[in-house]
């Protein structure tokens, strides 16, 4: 409906890049297919950034918490008597055993979340091909790898408490010194965090027993191995700040 | 409504920039040694920001009266613009900015890169809610210890502090609801806090410095009048924070020393 | 929380689904909008009995009845935080980004719509926690926005300060993860969704604002969330992060070795990417009115994409200059003042090339343009005074005196309101279909900007004479006598101010009901906002998805048969 004479240019300048015709970015929903069937592999790279940037903001409060405690262990009080500076930071005694244990756990979780996360993106892969009528791969290998990451979540949690609860038998509880409040703090924090991802897996693994389609609980369970192997990191960080800084 | 954009913007300006050069409300007279050097700062700073000031406004006022659309000017400049420009004006932006905080930087290192010189008077300002103490340490130059323990606002002003009596340094320190200082030397403050963050703000002195709890923060500055100058908290400290006032006295050296004397007598 | 499809699809029926939890991003802009709105109108009252107790504090006022000083520091702390928070983050950011990004870039919506919605409910029940905060046994916190600890942090420290503190760090957790949530969104929506053609450099200018403040909020919000949770810990668990060895009315604290500048540090590196978080989305909606009605191009569009940026940037690096006379080392004072007069640079790119676009158009004076003058005037005002605090010489005696009140008013308190002021007007017709009223616009403008000035302006002499901020009145000092006469000044002109937005919420609501039908692009402008009906369809095209052609700015073509050429016109485009 141009009624435009094709020799008016608009001019060059500045603001538009790379020439006239529009880059080729996938408009639309569908995944090329273009019968309706909805794209998975942008929903699975959408859901990836949006976890990618989510996560730092996670980063930036750890950051915080991960400063005030290297700027307090640094800070001396002062002392009204003496009329002087003091260093008043009382190392945690860290029962480290407990916490290799259950940092081992963890490691373990995070290999059998990519398990899972590459098993269930198997599962996606061959979808279509499943769904033609009287096609059947046989049956899969059947570990429920997401189900052994939930019990070892679980069980660094469980390891954490126990770890708590061997802080207060040495004479550390929240309020007993900076060093202490530190490290209740951080512990808890990345633990509740930690929840969170043990919950999303819970309702990934349940959510299969209602028949939704397995591409989509695919994006649930691959974003959420990545959020795993993310705090699993994170652990590292806070337990190496919390006993080489300690 | 170009016409009347113009008028409003190029009016606000005036009264604006009025107000500022008649200096019909201005800083308090300067009684201490920085205020020279502040209030020149503060010239130099309000010059030249005005001068951006009324001619950023006045071109906006121009700009949309002279380019309304009613006004026959010329077709419009389609233009993205100019980039020559852009970098000149940035370039003098930054040189101006910079240059500005450069220039005044040295009065903010002398006052507060080096401590408090020989011969300095010391004081000890405390800030609690909701007053001002002023302690001075006496003949051995010394405060004696304090002990959050023995605070007691009630009991009079050694008492407010905690001072704690069986200390021999603490014996011959003066503590006082007013401030007493001799003119023309430099005092050696040290501010502290007894449970929230004060902010001992003398406008006369151009001085100001928060009191934090936990820290005794050295400070100092020099008196050059003699009279009488308000303090005023400048830290949100709860209630009774417009009314956390205090009162400096400057004086000459003999009455001030005239002045500590009585104190100390008032001791005994 | 997947994306929708983006084929044309009629949305869900049913009153709940479609306007309570809606996954729509215009509905949801539109009840952020309105939370703002009601809060604003909670934040001006509290304002309105400020400035009365201010000038007149033994009086007793009808239905509050008298304003005791700690009564005037809670209506004071309140003000701040419901302003900053639930007016300056969400209607700017959340109210108008929400309904207006993905349409921009020429998405069907945003990337994360159940993400979305439940980012608004958050929002709203931060709010209510903070509402609640007034009705708590004791009342609101009287520790200022700020919420300098231990002020903040010991529960007998005043007033206000045992459930309606807790009660406001609660909301401030609640609200920064509503804020992540929303970030996530946006950022996520502008990397990931825009149409063919709609490169990033031919992105409106309130695209880039809407991202790097998202960006901003993203980076600053987990901090303030950090500092919420040790505060909260402090009064209630026995911590010490805050407090060092306090003794209040006589009693020793079993606080011990804490650090109230750690405070101050953690919550001024969210506090000043914050107010850049309130003004960028104002200075995007500046430059797109600019250009639209002055039928001009905006003079140098990648410099103000650069200058975004570098304000984003620098503003994480300046929070120190909140801090020069708090103890801090001087040595850092000197560091964080340089930057922050170096954040002054981008800042006046931006004024220059605001006015370098009136230069030489043809300047249309529709209400949303005035606003948009407004905003520039307001800008340099406001932004002029920075230099001023940003040398810690000059901060001395201005640090904490009604200067900075002025200052922080003039750019938050008006600049970034003109901003929601220019985008309602402006976007209006597109979001209700109908045009607001152009003379009680007119009206509302004059008197809004004059009045402002009025309040705002006077407070720099008054903070130059020495007049300390939060204070409830002035009866004390006798250096401050003097100053009554302006003080009263402003009084007045702030119950004129605040009494004409009534000529606002009129308009706005008139209008919506009975306002002249608006056509699809009354202002004839170019970006993909008005290409579409009116209003937006739910999945906002219709059907088919836009192709880009232009950058967003093309007024007055040479040869082009209208003075626009829409961002979607594919006329004009050379084969090559």
């Amino acid at each position: 409906m141009a009624t435009f004479s094709p020799t008016i240019r608009v001019p060059q300048t500045g603001q538009d890049g790379g020439g006239t015709n529009p880059p080729v970015r996938g408009g639309g929903g569908d995944g090329g297919r273009g019968d309706g069937y909805p794209d998975y592999g942008q929903r699975l790279r959408r859901v990836r950034l949006g976890l990618a940037i989510g996560l730092t903001s996670v980063t930036m409060i750890f950051v915080s918490l991960t400063s005030a405690y290297i700027v307090r262990r640094g800070l001396p009080t002062y002392d009204d008597r003496t009329g002087t500076y003091t260093q008043d930071w009382i190392p945690v005694q860290l029962p480290l055993a407990l916490l290799l244990i259950n940092t081992v756990l963890l490691a373990a979780s995070s290999v059998t979340a990519e398990l899972a996360r590459r098993q269930i993106t198997r599962q996606a892969a061959l979808a279509p091909v499943t769904s033609i009528p009287g096609v059947s791969l046989g049956r899969e290998s059947g570990v429920p790898w997401l189900a052994v990451t939930v019990v070892l979540g679980m069980g660094f949690l469980t390891g954490q408490w126990l770890a708590w609860r061997e802080l207060a038998d040495r004479g550390f509880y929240l309020a007993t010194s900076a060093s202490s409040s530190f490290v209740y703090l951080l512990t808890a924090t990345h633990g509740m965090h930690l929840l969170g991802g043990v919950l999303v897996l819970l309702y990934a693994a349940t959510v299969s027993l209602l028949n939704r389609p397995v591409e989509g609980r695919r994006i649930v369970v691959d974003v959420t191995a990545w959020y795993w192997h993310f705090m699993f990191v994170l652990w590292i960080g806070i337990f190496a700040l919390m006993w080489f800084v300690r | 409504m170009g016409l009347a954009l113009l008028v409003i913007i190029w009016l606000i300006t005036f009264f604006s920039t009025y107000f500022f050069v008649a200096q019909t409300w201005w800083l308090p007279h300067g009684a201490a040694k920085a205020a020279a050097f502040i209030d020149g700062q503060f010239a130099l700073t309000y010059v030249l920001m005005g001068i951006v000031f009324v001619a950023a406004q006045g071109a906006l006022g121009w700009l949309v009266w002279k380019y309304r659309a009613e006004a026959s000017n010329g077709p419009v400049e389609y233009s993205h613009g100019n980039t020559k420009l852009e970098l000149i004006w940035t370039t003098l932006t930054a040189i101006l900015f910079i240059g500005l905080n450069l220039m005044g930087s040295h009065v903010w290192a002398s006052e507060r890169f080096e401590p408090a010189g020989p011969g300095s008077v010391p004081v000890e300002v405390t800030g609690m809610q909701f007053a001002w103490y002023f302690r001075y340490p006496g003949a051995d130059g010394k405060f004696g210890r304090t002990e959050p323990k023995l605070m007691d606002p009630s009991a009079g002003n050694e008492a407010a502090l905690g001072v704690d009596t069986t200390d021999p340094a603490s014996k011959d320190d003066v503590v006082t609801g007013t401030m007493y200082l001799p003119v023309n030397r430099q005092v050696d403050l040290t501010l502290r806090a007894v449970d929230v963050i004060h902010s001992f703000f003398v406008p006369s002195f151009r001085f100001k410095q928060d009191a934090v709890p936990g820290l005794a923060i050295h400070m100092h500055f020099t008196p050059t009048e003699i009279g009488d100058y308000e303090i005023a908290c400048a830290e949100l400290c709860g209630l009774g924070h417009y009314k956390m006032h205090g009162m400096v006295h400057v004086v000459s050296q003999e009455d001030f020393d005239k002045w500590l004397a009585a104190r100390e007598a008032e001791k005994q | 929380m997947v994306a929708q499809d983006a084929h044309a699809h009629a949305g869900p029926q049913g009153f709940i689904r479609k306007y309570v939890f809606s996954l729509d991003h215009k509905v949801i802009g539109i009840q952020y909008y309105f939370l703002a709105l009601a809060a604003v109108f909670v934040g001006m009252f509290l304002s309105l009995l400020m400035r009365i107790h201010m000038i007149w504090p033994t009086a007793i006022l009808p239905i509050v009845g008298e304003i005791k000083p700690e009564t005037y520091l809670q209506l004071l702390t309140m003000h701040g935080t419901i302003m900053v928070f639930f007016v300056l983050t969400t209607a700017p950011q959340s109210g108008f980004g929400n309904y207006f990004l993905p349409i921009q870039i020429g998405a069907p919506d945003m990337a994360f719509p159940v993400l979305n919605m439940l980012s608004f409910w958050t929002t709203f029940v931060a709010f209510i926690v903070m509402l609640a905060a007034f009705f708590a046994v004791g009342g609101a916190p009287l520790h200022g926005w700020t919420g300098y600890a231990p002020l903040s942090a010991l529960t007998n420290s005043g007033p206000g300060e045992q459930l309606g503190a807790d009660l406001w760090i609660t909301s401030i957790a609640i609200f920064c993860i509503a804020s992540l949530m929303g970030a996530l969104n946006f950022i996520t929506t502008v990397l990931d969704l825009r149409a063919k053609g709609m490169t990033m450099m031919r992105m409106p200018l309130t695209c880039w604002a809407w991202l790097i403040t998202a960006i901003l909020g993203l980076l600053a919000f987990g901090v303030l969330l950090s500092a919420g949770i040790l505060l909260l810990l402090d009064r209630n668990l026995g911590t010490s992060f805050y407090v060092p060895l306090v003794v209040v009315n006589g009693q020793v604290m079993g606080h011990k070795g804490g650090s109230p500048l750690l405070w101050q540090h953690l919550f001024w590196f969210f506090g000043h990417p914050e107010v850049y978080i309130a003004i960028l989305p104002g200075m995007g909606v500046a430059s797109q009115l600019l250009s639209t009605f002055a039928r001009k191009p905006i003079f140098g569009y990648k410099a103000m994409v650069y200058a975004i940026m570098a304000i984003g940037i620098l503003g994480f690096v300046v929070w120190g200059h909140h801090m020069f006379m708090s103890g801090m080392s001087p040595y850092s004072a000197f560091a964080f003042s340089i930057m922050t007069m170096a954040i002054g640079v981008p800042s006046a790119i931006k004024t220059f090339n605001w006015l370098g676009t009136l230069y030489k158009a043809k300047i249309r004076f529709q209400t949303p343009m005035l606003y948009a003058i407004g905003f520039v005037s307001l800008f340099v005002s406001g932004g002029l005074s920075g230099p001023f605090l940003a040398q810690p010489v000059l901060d001395i005696p201005l640090h904490d005196t009604a200067f900075v009140v002025g200052h922080f008013h003039l750019i938050m308190g008006v600049a970034a309101i003109f901003g929601m002021f220019a985008g309602t007007y402006y976007w209006f017709p597109k979001m209700f279909g109908r045009m607001m009223n152009e003379s009680l616009g007119r009206i509302h403008f004059v008197i809004t900007l004059i009045g402002t000035y009025c309040i705002f302006m006077p407070m720099h002499y008054l903070g130059m004479a020495g007049q300390p901020r939060r204070y409830s009145q002035f009866t004390e000092l006798a250096y401050l006598q003097h100053l009554m006469p302006l003080n009263r000044f402003i009084t007045y002109a702030a119950i004129i101010t605040i009494a004409a937005q009534l000529i606002f919420v009129i308009n706005l609501f008139w209008s919506m009901f009975k306002g002249p039908k608006a056509s699809d692009n009354p202002w004839e402008a170019t970006t993909l906002e008005w290409t579409t009906a009116t209003p937006p369809p739910h999945d906002n095209f219709g059907g088919h998805t836009p192709v880009v052609y232009h950058g967003p700015y093309e007024y007055s073509v040479p040869g082009a048969p209208k003075d626009y050429v829409m961002q979607t016109d594919p006329a004009g485009v050379t084969t090559h």
